[in-house]
């Protein structure tokens, strides 16, 4: 029996700010839950399985924080799964989610990610010293500038490039209400003038931390006939992993990340990728890495992918707009992250991203990733139903 | 539905601890035994899904050193539940239900022995009202014991009974932890005392899954999964009638349980009393061989032991010990979240 | 076989928790020698108050007052108290319905022993000295000899002057780190200056430090290989910020670098040359210390820099 075509009905986000003070680590997610029900016009009894995702629980100091969260979820008297794949995870989560309804295990699911930083300190939850091992000499941004540099020795591409991601990652963030970062005054001087944090990424390229929730309602074919807003249907999805280091591991272009975009495209039907997706919402937390992904997920050639940033083919206005939303950049809820692309990609088909709405878009890739650039996960979602 | 089996299951020797083992070097002898059951490798493997908690090791992000053991590349379709194994082989089941995988991989891990698993668990309840008074998982498991008492579900001489029957039972279990006379000892929190207790312990488990014919040729009689499903109940202890577990009894509905009797149950009681509760949810009476491999009481690795559950289960029935065994697994204070299966072997199906 | 390592691992944060409004007037309450629970659209009283009905998944919100004495509706006797735990004496740990609530509330009860506990006796709260807005607000309960009144909980508009909104719960966890066999034996070679990968029996690649196994073979590597000393760097940043608990001037160069042997690189910092000198293909070696268990950090040997084609693999 082919799999159940699924369907994005019900998306809700929180405003994503670096503290949300007013609410509960229940409140937050809840806030984004209910607004995922309101957009399905659907209610608690509808849910028939509840899939959350969320980075180490260490960030809230809360071990498997979906038991206490069962209550606030309407999970009471129903399944219950809780995802962790690094900063994956929140793709990977709204991916079991659409497996279940796939399987036809059930009809229609709640799926959520999020992250609550400001309860601890995100820098402390990811260094935690461990005893004979060095401590991490460089922080979360040292880690992936050494790779950022051999992206650029090996293609050639100009110091410029980041800085013109961010500038049009927080111009677009400006038009997304639910983006963290609002920076009305941003000019391209400003980005470039910014202090290099971990010299070749600048203090204005690197991502902030962020409080906030991301949810989808998921169903099949029969929920989406129920809708009262046009679904996004999901085309494709997949997870890769590999090993977080190992001789031969290409940090620049991750062999997981290429397969699990392959992988993704043959479900889809996609052959060209450049030419048949509208608009992509990939995970980009320091901003070189729009053209790194722009080649790992096939968009670009290799070497090519800085060339499509540079000459605005990437911007919102461009044929193949990155991160209409703002991104990553702009908005970092560590586990909710992933699930913000994967569910951004999703308002871009239903038509109803706002004003960072991508005109026409018929079909967009959500993409995650984390651990050491070693954890996949992508859908692709359409605006008409699967014909598979 | 799609038929699928556990084709294959191994477990460590579960010890008090592992100090000359990391978490990978522990779990990569298991991971071995299964493929070698399976003659299979890493890359004949459809869907690879585990289960640990970083706040067992202390350490964030612990299952990506764990992955080491598997030998993820080429790259794997591969994800992690930080949850028991029980939930990662449910994961798996799903994602063969979808069609896009025939075999799973699932494996599961868990050391104790670095800190105060009695501790730790306490940051497992609300951080607001719960949490600041560090009840601790014996605390728990101590008030709900004794709201059996009260209700005359149980006493502390039928406890120790539970307690004796596990520990008789994994005297033929090699991997257990704790077997033979095990003295009812002093109460840790009464009424509990220390043989009411599981034993602290490290150890890892992995089962490999498999669809349809690839099932039959893979495992001379396939445990099938003929239903699984999990439920989970409110957080808060005081709103929840402790003697009961509701969870389970439609877990078990959901699985089919209720269809025909079980031969045989793996259930994953931490505490003797705990198994009074799901006894009784579960209706298994006197004919029902009870945890055979002794349960959690004899050996208990925190984020495997329920996966360890379905693992024995599975090899009772690849044995021919049994026809049709229940397996269960639990997860949160108080069995808050419970899963449930039903396995049979081939013939008792037909 | 060296023996293998052992060292405290201490998880220790005060988390910062923000409370939303029911838990804020709760907490706040209690500040005060009041103690609010929530009403559920079916009626009933919650205490403690929680924000989502756990049947409905409703959101409630309308409180209510009720009394500070209760009953006991399940108990646990602990002869050993652990760290964090309210009291430092031998206490009951116990469920408590107060009068006015249907469900009841997790606290500990002081008593002289667990004779003097049973299900259903009568307590009330003792209250803290010094209050907060916390639930330690609650001392503990003890004994009470009072009947339960009957009077009804009366509604509460939750307000009180100054709320508490969050609450800071330190937490601290202690374990035992054990690095393991591959690690240990890794350690023990640094302690003398040597630095030992292991092959991968296998795929033949050498992995410095070892993990215990090869992660793309998914084998236990065993056989040991000495390594480097010397290396090139295959790439690099320039850290500008100054991370905490690292006594290290900024700028500093933190580079990948594969030693001579190995198959994969190790991380590091750079010293004795310029940080804007760094280059990728630098030729370094360790500079040990004496107190420090890994090498301080590499400098360059003075060797002609290596050919990019070199170690394009190992970037």
């Amino acid at each position: 029996m082919p799999e159940e075509p699924v369907a994005v009905v019900g998306i809700g986000q929180t405003k994503h700010v670096s503290a949300r003070r007013d609410v509960s680590i229940a409140g937050l997610v809840r806030e984004a839950a209910v607004r995922a029900l309101e957009d399905a016009a659907l209610t608690w009894a509808d849910i028939d399985a509840v899939v959350i995702g969320k980075a180490p629980d260490f960030f809230e100091g809360l071990m498997m924080p979906e038991l206490y969260l069962a209550d606030a979820l309407g999970a009471v008297g129903k399944p219950m799964l809780r995802v962790h794949t690094a900063g994956s995870v929140g793709g990977s989560t709204a991916l079991v989610a659409a497996n279940l309804v796939s399987a036809r295990v059930h009809r229609t699911v709640l799926t959520l990610a999020f992250e609550k930083q400001s309860e601890s300190n995100a820098m402390w939850g990811l260094s935690l010293p461990i005893p004979f091992q060095q401590p991490l000499l460089a922080g979360a941004g040292g880690f992936f500038a050494p790779h950022v540099r051999a992206y650029m020795r090996r293609t050639g591409a100009p110091d410029s490039v980041g800085s013109l991601v961010a500038y049009k990652d927080r111009r677009n963030a400006l038009k997304n209400p639910y983006a963290h970062i609002h920076d009305p005054d941003i000019t391209l001087e400003k980005v470039r003038s910014a202090p290099m944090l971990w010299d070749p990424i600048r203090y204005s390229e690197t991502c902030p931390s962020s409080d906030g929730a991301c949810a989808m309602i998921l169903t099949d074919r029969a929920g989406a006939a129920r809708s009262p807003h046009p679904p996004a249907w999901v085309h494709g999805g997949a997870m890769r992993s590999e090993p977080t280091l190992f001789a031969g591991k290409d940090f620049v272009s991750p062999r997981a990340g290429r397969d699990c975009a392959a992988d993704v495209y043959r479900q889809a039907g996609i052959g060209d990728p450049r030419r048949e997706i509208d608009a992509v919402e990939m995970y980009v937390p320091f901003s070189w890495y729009e053209p790194m992904w722009l080649e790992n997920l096939g968009f670009a050639d290799e070497g090519e992918g800085w060339k499509l940033t540079e000459s605005g083919v990437t911007e919102l206005d461009g044929d193949l707009p990155v991160n209409p939303s703002g991104g990553v950049l702009s908005t970092n809820p560590i586990g909710a992250s992933g699930m913000i692309r994967f569910a951004e990609a999703a308002l871009q088909v239903r038509g109803q991203a706002g004003e960072h709405q991508v005109p026409g878009a018929r079909k967009a890739l959500g993409h995650a990733y984390g651990g050491g650039a070693q954890f996949f996960s992508m859908w692709l979602v359409g605006a008409e139903p699967p014909t598979r | 539905m799609r038929d699928v089996a556990i084709v294959a299951f191994a477990q460590t020797d579960h010890l008090r601890r592992t100090d000359e083992l990391s978490e990978v070097e522990m779990l990569m002898p298991v991971l071995h035994r299964v493929l070698d059951a399976t003659r299979l490798r890493t890359s004949d493997i459809g869907f690879t899904c585990s289960g640990s908690s970083d706040y067992l090791a202390g350490r964030a992000f612990s299952f990506t050193m764990a992955l080491d053991g598997v030998g993820a590349y080429p790259p794997i379709s591969e994800s992690h539940v930080e949850m028991d194994g029980a939930w990662a082989l449910y994961e798996a089941w799903v994602k063969i239900q979808t069609g896009q995988a025939d075999t799973a991989l699932v494996y599961s891990y868990g050391k104790s022995s670095p800190g105060e698993v009695r501790d730790v668990l306490t940051r497992q309840l609300d951080p607001y009202y719960a949490g600041p008074l560090w009840p601790d998982s014996v605390a728990l498991a101590a008030l709900q014991a004794r709201a059996l008492i009260d209700a005359g579900d149980t006493d502390e001489a039928a406890l120790a009974g539970i307690a004796r029957r596990s520990r008789a039972a994994a005297a033929d279990n090699p991997h257990a932890q704790l077997k033979g006379p095990v003295p009812a000892g002093e109460y840790v929190v009464q009424p509990l005392r220390t043989g009411d207790c599981p034993p602290v312990g490290d150890g890892a488990a992995a089962v490999i899954l498999a669809a349809g014919d690839t099932a039959r040729a893979l495992c001379p009689r396939p445990a099938w999964i003929r239903g699984i499903d999990h439920r989970v109940e409110a957080h808060g202890l005081g709103v929840r009638e402790l003697t009961e577990s509701p969870s389970t009894r439609l877990a078990a509905t959901r699985a089919g349980v209720f269809e025909r009797p079980v031969d045989t149950a793996e259930l994953h009681a931490p505490f003797t009393s705990q198994e009074v509760v799901l006894r009784k949810a579960l209706g298994l009476d006197d004919s029902v061989n009870v945890n055979p491999s002794g349960g959690a009481l004899a050996a208990n690795p925190v984020m495997a032991a329920g996966l360890i559950r379905l693992g024995e289960a599975a090899a009772r029935i690849h044995r021919g010990e049994s026809d049709r065994a229940l397996a269960h697994a639990t997860s949160g204070p108080c069995l808050q979240q419970n899963l449930v299966a039903v396995l049979e072997g081939e013939s008792a199906h037909a | 076989m060296p023996e293998a390592l052992s060292a405290p691992l201490v998880v220790e944060f005060p988390f910062t928790r923000s409370l939303g409004p029911v838990q804020s007037a709760f907490l706040t309450g209690l500040r005060e020698r009041t103690v609010l629970g929530v009403r559920t659209a079916g009626g009933k009283i919650l205490v403690p108050p929680v924000e989502y009905d756990p049947v409905t998944a409703e959101e409630i919100r309308e409180l209510t007052e009720v009394a500070a004495t209760g009953t006991v509706t399940t108990w646990a006797w602990n002869p050993a108290p652990r760290r964090g735990q309210p009291l430092d004496a031998p206490f009951a740990w116990v469920l408590v319905r107060l009068d006015g609530a249907d469900t009841a509330l997790l606290h500990v009860l002081a008593a002289p022993g667990p004779e003097a506990v049973r299900t259903g006796m009568r307590v009330r709260i003792r209250w803290a000295a010094e209050r907060t807005g916390a639930i330690t607000d609650i001392a503990c309960f003890e004994p009470y000899d009072g009947e339960e009144t009957g009077q009804q909980p009366a509604p509460h508009d939750g307000r009180f002057a100054n709320p508490v909104t969050g609450i800071v719960t330190p937490t601290r966890l202690d374990y035992r780190y054990t690095p393991g066999r591959a690690q240990s034996a890794y350690l023990d070679a640094l302690s003398r200056r040597r630095i030992v990968g292991e092959r991968c029996p296998s795929c033949r690649k050498v992995y410095v430090p070892p993990r215990g196994a090869c992660p793309t073979c998914g084998v236990a590597t065993a056989e040991q290989v000495e390594v480097g000393p010397r290396g090139t760097v295959t790439t690099f940043c320039i850290v500008n910020i100054k991370a905490k608990n690292l006594d290290i001037e900024v700028p500093y160069v933190y580079a990948h670098i594969a030693l001579d042997g190995a198959d994969l690189a190790l991380h590091a910092r750079i010293g004795g040359i310029p940080y804007d000198q760094v280059r990728m293909g630098l030729r370094v070696e360790p500079v040990w210390t004496e107190d420090g268990r890994h090498p301080d950090h590499y400098r360059p040997t003075g060797e002609p820099d290596a050919d990019y084609d070199a170690y394009k693999e190992l970037v």
